[in-house]
């Protein structure tokens, strides 16, 4: 059993590593079993209690409440879904997306290559986030729409990775030799290339996971992402930004959650990224 | 020259494309621009009559011919919230953004490289750690989060600095910038408007300091990886072996060739602070282009999504073409690619 887990033992190789994934543990454990252990999963899920409203943080609310009177660590509980269920299908749309154009590109060479890569340059001919905000808003607001506006402008990164490692793949001699006997590209391409990728690509994944939990949650804080009553992080600073001066707390916490979830992506991003380019970690 | 050349024009073929992805996306709104432009109130004979003068009513193709045309000769549309033209709302509001964006990135340029350089010296050591914290912490903050915490802090708690705007409202009575080059703080210090300068300093703290996180994070870890990497490298071996002091290996010897990357990353991460600037903007009030872009998003202003929108691909064209001259004008290798 222990042998097993072995390959993990990055995750906990330092302090800092160690904290964060804790904190990560944490967040997944709200995602997943939010409504059993928020203290009012009602408040949680959205319902108002005006009587309650902008109780400051203190023995009856931990994190006090919102503007309707909402517990807001339940409301940041139940926001851990939201945020990382948009990481990971953001993430896990633009990597297949990018992953299969950058393979075929790599692979097949020429013009093929040429258009899916020109198409990909032009995407990340924008400032990046320009275009998710763009499409977000000719989609419409709402948490869907930022989803799918995020994977528009994302799918391109993957596809510039995958194309740079697939063409260095393609020129070793037994991808060659391969061709050469009769194999069919498909073959060649899923069990030799997409194999000899999947490291640059799980690093690149784990990088982009918090990145994309801070983009939505910006897409959300200028109100085209999550719509109310959504309990969304970055819904929820923008919500608390009127009563900052006053009710500082709504946005402070729900802020902080934003932050220490992408903090433990990027440290656990880090780890990975080290654990398998030990070149890097070295130094 | 060549390079110059190659750059310049695949920077075309890259503005043609943009704009036609920004124009392609303003034509797929789910409702009728021209709707959008004369509200809810009109009838449909005066939407009918709105289209034709907008040329709604003409194939795509064609409108997008038109569109290219208008632009090139600055009819970028009118704004359907300010009612004045796109153009003109950007050149009153680019020079605040561009100060804004001028001071973080210098902020970030000078504490990243500095504390980058400083880890790489104390590697494995507390300091390096610290330093460490500190940029992963920018590159993780959400900048909106960040302003607000400050202002909160900073202009509310302390009151040490103002909370928005890039001047005080009265400033403009008690002590107006005269208009030199349109750049507001850049005009005070021309025409020796020393109290304008002072507050429009004083306005600049928080904003360009909740701007600068980001690549402040990303430069020091940059500068810091870059660093060893070079240290690690054989003429730096060979130049201890020669006795030269370590000092001069450091600062001389390895830090010049660690500076390529750092100004890469230099370039990629002043890209970024444009779409920062829409969330920094908004919070502290600046009266910056990234406000305006938030408003018009917001409010589906599509002549002034469209002009946002390509003024940012050309800011992002022109701050890499800048990175690849100084590039070239450190490694003169690059000429030969």
């Amino acid at each position: 059993m222990r042998e097993k887990f072995k390959g993990f033992s990055f995750l906990i190789k330092d302090r800092l590593t160690t904290m964060a994934t804790t904190m990560m543990a944490i967040f997944i454990f709200s995602a997943i079993f939010g409504p059993w252990i928020a203290p009012n999963s009602k408040e949680g899920a959205g319902a108002t209690n005006v009587d309650n409203s902008f109780i400051g943080p203190g023995a009856s609310h931990i994190l006090g409440t919102d503007e309707l009177g909402r517990d807001l660590l339940s409301r940041i509980i139940y926001g851990a879904r939201p945020a990382l269920l948009i990481a990971l299908v953001v993430v896990g749309f633009a990597a297949i997306i990018g992953t299969t154009l950058g393979l075929i590109a790599g692979y097949r060479g020429g013009w093929i290559e040429n258009v899916i890569m020109r198409v990909s340059e032009l995407f990340l001919s924008f400032p990046p986030l320009l275009l998710s905000l763009v499409a977000v808003t000719f989609l419409g607001p709402g948490l869907v729409n930022a989803l799918i506006a995020l994977v528009i402008s994302w799918w391109p990164w993957y596809a510039r990775l995958i194309r740079v490692e697939a063409s260095i793949v393609r020129s070793k001699p037994y991808v060659e030799i391969a061709a050469a006997m009769g194999v069919p590209d498909r073959i060649i391409i899923l069990r030799h290339i997409l194999r000899n990728v999947t490291t640059p690509l799980i690093v690149q994944i784990a990088a982009d996971l918090g990145t994309v939990i801070l983009a939505a949650g910006s897409l959300a804080f200028i109100g085209l992402g999550a719509q109310p009553p959504t309990a969304d992080w970055g819904l929820m600073v923008a919500q608390g930004r009127t009563v900052i001066f006053d009710q500082w707390w709504i946005s402070t916490f729900s802020g902080l959650a934003i932050f220490l979830a992408v903090l433990s992506f990027n440290i656990i991003g880090d780890a990975l990224r080290d654990h398998f380019d030990p070149r890097i970690a070295r130094q | 020259m060549k390079v110059v050349w190659n750059r310049l024009s695949s920077a075309l073929l890259v503005l043609i494309a943009a704009s036609f992805i920004t124009f392609t996306l303003a034509r797929v709104i789910p409702n009728d621009p021209s709707l959008a432009y004369i509200g809810p109130k009109a009838t449909a004979a005066d939407a009918a009559k709105l289209r034709i003068t907008l040329g709604l009513d003409q194939p795509i193709p064609v409108q997008y011919i038109k569109y290219v045309w208008q632009t090139l000769h600055g009819n970028w549309g009118y704004s359907l919230s300010t009612k004045q033209p796109v153009l003109q709302e950007i050149i009153d509001r680019l020079p605040s953004t561009i100060e804004l964006i001028f001071f973080a990135m210098s902020f970030a340029f000078i504490f990243g490289v500095a504390l980058g350089v400083y880890a790489a010296k104390y590697r494995g050591r507390v300091q390096d750690s610290v330093i460490r914290i500190l940029a992963i912490a920018g590159v993780s903050m959400p900048a909106f989060w960040l302003g607000l915490l400050l202002q909160l802090l900073f202009a509310g708690r302390l009151a040490w600095f103002p909370a928005t705007g890039q001047f005080d409202i009265d400033l403009k009575y008690e002590h107006p910038i005269s208009k030199v080059t349109g750049f507001p703080l850049f005009d005070s210090i021309i025409t020796g408007n020393f109290t304008a300068t002072l507050n429009g300093l004083h306005h600049m703290v928080l904003p360009a300091l909740t701007l600068s996180a980001y690549s402040f994070g990303l430069l020091s870890r940059m500068a810091r990886a870059n660093l060893l990497e070079v240290m690690s490298s054989d003429y730096i071996k060979v130049a201890r072996a020669y006795g030269l002091s370590e000092r001069l290996i450091f600062f001389k010897l390895a830090l010049k060739n660690a500076l390529p990357p750092i100004v890469t990353v230099t370039g990629l991460s002043t890209a970024y602070l444009i779409t920062g600037t829409f969330f920094v903007e908004q919070v502290y009030a600046w009266p910056g282009i990234g406000g305006f872009a938030v408003n018009s998003l917001l409010s589906i202003d599509y002549p002034a999504i469209m002009g946002i929108t390509l003024l940012a691909a050309v800011g992002y064209l022109v701050i890499n073409f800048i990175v690849d001259l100084i590039q070239a004008k450190i490694d003169p290798r690059m000429w030969l690619r």
